[in-house]
Parts: structure tokens; C-alpha cells; sequence
């Protein structure tokens, strides 16, 4: 009986979802999420909750972090105000679940994109812009000398056991035929410990936590991180693919946050660039880019002034990544592959035309 | 001082062996003790304690609405004090009718140092500490108040009075919830010691009942009460809590229509209760089985009808048999509920985890983890004291204490 009456819920559900999947192709930018919340009022936005940098709730009671902005833009984009996210903790196995079930909106929650992640056979997601691209590094103490995995040749390094990181580095040494000695420890604390009491020579993990650990050191600026990456992990935000005018919307205010770092718009003068714009009709890039003319914000379901309300809530790209993660913050995470693309990195806005 | 050295001599330097034991042990835990304190004074920082102390009492909970805590606050205090001296007042007959005994004296030295030292530690302002001494010198007063005049109080008065915790609870709910009149705080900006707390007394109160209900169904004459009862008993004890909880978050949303599916916080607050029933239930069933059947038949021959004589004869019994396997579920229960911070939700451990990710306090997790240690063991020494007074005070067979 009960599995009945869940089944037929479900199918209703299905039919439902069907038809207003249906309704949406035909409607030009009815996306049904973009309605939902602004009758709501406020986003809700999945986000990890307890990673440094990332997300993590302030002694004031406010979410703070990488994550955290990004559904701070998205919610000034669409509402008009960043302090209009309800924000939801979870956890790695509930996440993708959070957003089918249309509990949250928006994943904010350094995920990995990946192929069986982004495919309607595999979890259907719909991923934004990568907005931070990490990857598994390693950390060795500076009086060691060691520039390279070369450098590792025989020593030992502390791995945690029975995560992809100790794979990555089985097969990256293999690779390049670098025989080493890995320690295996259950728990990250116990990996960090033994590197810490001189167990080995090296750590390796994902580089923004080795980053985040090493401020926790006793003396931080004794260890270094080596340049190489031995995995990809682009930590990126995710919709679900029920809703491609919503994901539209979530990746163009993504994007714009990176093309207002590489204009050269910051939080402080975005204002004056707007001034700028409506003063100077010859400007047109500037002019569309910040909504003075054409339809993009109209195009997406968004108001015109979008990129305006994002970056004046949040800063572009770059200043995100300081704050949280990069120079201003307490984990001072190089830029890395996270540079703009015109500086040698991964960061590219396609054209807002 | 004399009989003090001669026990100490006796219990624990007797023979040899002792003696060797004795002082092995003693260096050991003097050893850890001192490693403890050289810790906690020199190497610990405590200002990540200070800094977010606010969030570790209540979470997220709006700063302009705090008010509405601090008024729950001195009302629980006002009512807590108030019904130990009602306590202290009503002696049972067997028991001597002192109004302040020794132990009662100890506690409120206890509490004053408490209230003088906790709020100095946290470097709270004096508008917050004077709150902590208000509720203090409450807290003394309604003791004062109720032991000087509840006396005479009358037998109507006094189950009146017993109904001024529900009535409390419900007020409480209001408070912390809004509605009538106060600002909606939503569940999802709950947290801290509150959520703890609340999460894990709404479970407590709830789970009673339904476990009471199921141990009287699994001894019904009634097949299906009876079956239905072993089933649902079956089912909750061979599934882990934390797979009901996940249940709970994760596919209530897909079988609820979007927005029909009860806040987070109810949803794990419910599945606590429902698992705790079942365990209840088998505590209440262990008490049940003791009560000699002759005592139902008895109050059935007397003319009581079967809830009645429940009520009246069996249950009693029983349940006061029940008690300290029923204290022991409801600690495990406050304990259980640091399973919430696994599905995201921000009570206590899952402040601590969010707290020590801030960049500014990384690597400070022995701090974090030993504040916790010191609340949780707060809490549940409560649980476990009062539980031990509500003992003694059903004990039929106590004899006259001198204190």
C-alpha cells in the first residue's frame, strides 16, 4: 500500500516535472527555479559548511568563503541582495540528492566536475564555471632542497590510505619510475602528525588543504608546496540539468565575475565603470557587459544590471579568491592554474555578446 | 584529619601489592593531569572559544532576537529553582524535612562559582555577565521562595504547579520558533548547545510515550497491535541511526512535494524520537516483566478496569523498575544527537567542525573538542543527577536520611 501510493507520487511527480520540462523549451526563459525563488525570496544554496576557506560559518553567525560568494553573487544577481541565501550544510553523500530533490538551488560545495557527475545517465548535474581549480599537490619542508617529484626519489611520504590521493600518486610516480616509500595513515590528523615528527620527507594531498593544514604548523613558512599537480580537481558549482535556463543564468553570473576581473571592474569601482559606460556611448563592450544597452540580463531571465549587483556584492573573481583563499586570507593559496587565462591560467569568460 | 589517613592507609596501601599499584597509578594520572593543565594554561589558545562563544551556545540565531533565549533562559532557571524547592518542601513522609541540606548548600556554591567564573573566562562583556549573575540570583530566589512558602501550598496547587514545565516547553517553542506576534527565526538558523538541547529534549519527551505505548502493544492480547509493535521495534533497532537519519533528509524531498517536506531540524528531531521509542519501549518491557502478574490481576479483581489498573497499579511499578535503563537511553540520546552535525545540521559538534574551519583558528581542535567534552558531560551529569534524586524519591523501600 505504501509502496504503491509512493510510486504512483513519483510518477505524478515525473509527469509533472515532464510537462514543465516541456513548458520550458517552448517559453524562451521560463525557467521554473528562477520563478520559484524570487517568490521565495531567498536562494538556497548546498555548501560543504566546515572547509577552510570554502565555507565555514564566522564567529558572527554569517557563512564566509569561496563557496559561500559564489552563492552571494548568484543571489544579488537574481534578488537583488547577497544576504538573501538560506544556506544549507552538506555532506558529500547527500549533495547530489540535496539537488534533485530540489531542496537547494544551487551547489556551491567544492565538487568535482566530472564526466559520470555531469552525464543524464550518471547524476544529471549541470555544472557552472569552474570556479576554483584544484588539484594534488605535496608539501616538503623548505631545508629539504626538493623541487620535484625527482627530488622524492626513495624517500618517504605520508599518503592517507584508501583515497584517491594515495592512487594519484601510486600512478604519477609510476609514471615517471620514481621508486618511493609511501606511509599509509587512516585519518589526515594522524598523515599530518607523522609528517609534522619527521616521519617523512613529504605530505600529498589536495593542495588547498595542504595549504590550509600548513597554516596550522607551528612554523608555516618552513614548508613549501611543490609546483607539480598530480591530479585535476576543478571545483565547480552545480545545477541540475531539469532546468537549463536556470543553469544558464548560475553560469553567465559566474562568468561574469571572472570577465569583471579580466576588465578590470572591481567592488570598489564598479559604480564609477558604470558612470563611465552610461557616460560614454561609445564604450559598447562596457556598455552590454554592464547592461546599459542590450537584452543579456533579459536573455538569461535576469534584471539587465545583473554583473553590477554580483560584483558589487562580492568583488570579481580575483577579489574572491584573495579574500578567501589567496594573499588577504590565513591559507594564502598561490593563483596557480586559478590566474586569468591572459596570465597563463584556467580562468576564461567566453564574450558576453 | 586522622580517620581520612587511616581510610586512605586502608584503601589503598593495605598490602604490597597495593601499595605498588597505588603509586603507579596515582604518578599516571597525576602525569596526564599535569600534561593537561601545562597544555590548557601555556600551549592552548583559547580565544577561539571566546571569540565564537556566542555560536556555540546558540548557532546562527539572529542577534537582534536573542532577547527571546535569554527570556527562555530565566524562565526555565525561575522554574528550576522554584520546583527544587517545592522539592525540598514536600518531603515524602519517610524522609526528614530538611529545607536545605548539605548537598543542596554544596550546589549553590557550585552555581555562584560558575556564574563568577564562566562569564570571566569568556572575557564577556559586563551587560552579558550580569545577565549570567541575574539568573543566578534568580535561580536562588525562587529556591528561597518556594522552599520558605510551598509548604503551604495545597494539593490542588501543587499538580498546577506540575503543569508549568509542558506549559513552559510549549512557551519555549514559541520563543525560540516566533509566531504570535514575534519574528519567525527558521530552523535552519538554529544551532549550538540550543539546537543540542532542543533536539535531543523534544526526542526525550516524545519518545516516552510511543515507547510506553509499544511496550503495552508487544504485551497486547491483540495480534496485530501485538505484531505491529514486534515489527516497528524490529525494524528501528536493526537499522543504524544514522542510516534513519539519512532517510529522513534525503528521501522525505523526494517523496514530499517541494516545500511540503518539514524543516531539517523537525525531520531529525522526529527521527530521534522515533528511534528512541523503540529502545524505550524494550526499557518499559524489561520493567513491565518484573511486575508480578498477581499485581494486574489483583487491581482487575479489585474492579479497576485494564487502564486503570495500568495506570494506576502496573505501571508505577514498572516504570520505576524501567528508570535507570530509561536515563541511560535518554544520555545516549543527547549523545546520539552529534549524529545531526553528519547531515549538516549546526548543533554543537557541527558549530565545533565549522568553527575550527575558520582560517583564523585552524589547528585549534584541542580547544574546540575539550569544550565540548566539558558541555556534553555537563548535560548528561544533570541527566544522570536528576535522575538519581527522582530514584531515590520513588524508592519505596528508602529509609529515613539524616542529611
Amino acid at each position: 500500500m505504501f509502496w504503491n501510493r509512493t510510486r504512483t507520487l513519483g510518477a505524478s511527480l515525473l509527469a509533472a516535472g515532464l510537462l514543465a520540462g516541456c513548458a520550458g523549451d517552448g517559453g524562451g526563459v521560463q525557467s521554473q527555479k528562477l520563478s520559484t525563488i524570487t517568490g521565495r525570496g531567498k536562494l538556497i544554496c548546498g555548501v560543504e559548511g566546515k572547509l577552510p576557506g570554502f565555507s565555514f560559518v564566522g564567529p558572527d553567525g554569517k557563512y564566509l568563503g569561496l563557496d559561500v560568494d559564489v552563492c552571494k553573487a548568484v543571489a544579488a544577481a537574481v534578488l537583488g541582495d547577497p544576504e538573501k541565501v538560506e544556506y544549507r550544510d552538506l555532506n558529500s553523500s547527500e549533495r547530489f540528492a540535496a539537488l534533485a530533490s530540489g531542496e537547494v538551488d544551487l551547489l556551491s560545495r567544492n565538487t568535482t566536475m566530472t564526466l559520470s557527475r555531469d552525464a543524464a545517465g550518471g547524476n544529471g548535474l549541470s555544472f557552472a564555471p569552474t570556479t576554483f581549480y584544484d588539484g594534488q599537490g605535496v608539501l616538503v619542508p623548505v631545508a629539504s632542497g626538493i623541487k620535484d617529484l625527482k627530488g622524492l626519489a626513495g624517500k618517504p611520504i605520508c599518503v592517507e590510505s584508501g583515497t584517491t590521493t594515495e592512487l594519484n600518486l601510486a600512478d604519477r610516480m609510476r609514471e615517471q619510475n620514481i621508486p618511493y616509500t609511501p606511509l599509509k595513515f587512516q585519518t589526515s590528523d594522524q598523515t599530518f602528525a607523522a609528517y609534522l615528527g619527521g616521519r617523512c620527507v613529504a605530505v600529498t594531498s589536495d593542495r588547498s588543504q595542504l595549504a590550509g593544514k600548513r597554516t596550522s604548523f607551528p612554523k608555516p613558512d618552513a614548508h613549501t608546496l611543490l609546483p607539480v599537480v598530480m591530479s585535476k580537481e576543478p571545483l565547480t558549482p552545480a545545477t541540475t540539468n531539469g532546468d537549463p535556463a536556470w543553469a544558464d543564468a548560475v553560469r553567465w553570473i559566474v562568468y561574469g565575475l571572472m570577465q569583471a576581473e579580466e576588465s578590470g571592474i572591481t567592488q570598489a569601482n564598479v559604480d564609477a565603470k558604470l558612470d563611465e559606460a552610461k557616460a560614454n556611448t561609445n564604450q559598447a563592450d562596457l556598455r552590454r557587459f554592464l547592461g546599459v544597452e542590450g537584452d543579456f540580463g533579459k536573455l538569461l531571465g535576469l534584471p539587465p544590471d545583473f554583473v553590477v549587483k554580483a560584483v558589487k556584492a562580492v568583488g570579481n573573481y580575483g577579489e574572491i579568491f584573495d579574500r578567501n583563499v589567496g594573499p588577504a586570507s590565513a591559507l594564502k593559496l598561490d593563483r596557480g592554474l586559478n590566474r586569468q587565462w591572459k596570465d597563463g591560467g584556467l580562468i576564461y569568460s567566453p564574450p558576453f555578446r | 584529619m586522622k580517620p581520612l589517613l587511616r581510610r586512605l592507609r586502608a584503601e589503598l596501601f593495605a598490602t604490597r601489592t597495593d601499595t605498588v599499584l597505588s603509586l603507579a597509578l596515582i604518578s599516571l594520572i597525576t602525569l596526564a593531569a599535569f600534561g593537561v593543565l601545562r597544555w590548557a594554561f601555556t600551549q592552548a589558545q583559547w580565544a577561539v572559544i571566546r571569540v565564537n562563544s556566542t555560536l556555540f551556545a546558540v548557532g546562527r540565531y539572529p542577534v537582534e532576537q536573542q532577547w527571546r533565549l535569554w527570556l527562555l533562559t530565566a524562565l526555565l532557571v525561575a522554574a528550576s529553582g522554584a520546583t527544587w524547592g517545592l522539592l525540598r518542601a514536600h518531603p515524602r513522609p519517610d524522609r526528614s524535612g530538611v529545607l536545605w541540606p548539605r548537598n543542596d548548600r554544596l550546589a549553590l556554591v557550585l552555581l555562584v562559582l560558575i556564574a563568577l567564573a564562566v562569564p570571566a573566562a569568556l572575557g564577556l562583556s559586563l551587560a552579558i555577565a550580569s545577565r549570567w549573575w541575574g539568573l543566578t540570583v534568580l535561580l536562588i530566589l525562587c529556591r528561597w521562595l518556594a522552599g520558605r512558602f510551598g509548604a503551604g501550598l495545597p494539593a490542588s496547587g501543587q499538580r498546577l504547579a506540575a503543569l508549568v514545565w509542558p506549559a513552559l516547553y510549549l512557551v519555549g517553542m514559541v520563543l525560540i520558533s516566533g509566531g504570535l506576534g514575534l519574528v519567525t527565526v527558521s530552523p535552519s538558523e538554529w544551532g549550538g548547545l540550543m539546537l543540542t538541547l532542543l533536539a535531543s529534549s523534544f526526542a526525550i519527551l516524545l519518545c516516552f510515550p510511543i515507547g510506553v505505548l509499544l511496550a503495552l502493544g508487544r504485551r497486547s492480547d491483540l495480534p496485530l497491535l501485538r505484531w505491529g509493535s514486534v515489527l516497528y521495534i524490529e525494524f528501528i533497532r536493526g537499522a543504524p541511526l544514522i542510516t534513519l537519519l539519512f532517510l529522513g533528509q534525503n528521501i522525505l524531498g523526494f517523496l514530499l512535494p517541494g516545500g511540503l517536506a518539514p524543516e531539517r531540524v523537525w525531520r531529525a528531531a522526529w527521527v530521534l524520537t522515533f528511534f528512541a521509542a523503540a529502545y524505550l519501549a524494550e526499557a518499559v518491557r524489561s520493567g513491565l516483566a518484573a511486575v508480578p502478574r498477581g499485581q494486574l490481576e489483583a487491581a482487575r479483581s479489585l474492579g479497576l478496569s485494564y487502564p486503570k489498573a495500568l495506570q494506576h497499579v502496573v505501571l508505577p511499578q514498572a516504570l520505576r523498575v524501567a528508570l535507570p535503563a530509561m536515563v541511560g537511553q535518554f544520555i545516549s540520546l543527547l549523545q546520539d544527537t552529534t549524529l545531526l552535525s553528519l547531515i549538516g545540521l549546526l548543533e554543537l559538534l557541527g558549530t565545533a567542525r565549522t568553527v575550527m574551519a575558520n582560517p583564523a583558528f585552524l589547528g585549534r581542535n584541542g580547544e574546540v573538542y575539550l569544550t565540548l567534552a566539558v558541555l556534553f558531560w555537563g548535560c548528561c551529569a544533570a541527566l544522570g543527577l536528576g535522575s538519581r534524586a527522582l530514584e531515590r524519591r520513588l524508592d519505596p523501600h528508602a529509609v529515613p536520611s539524616a542529611t
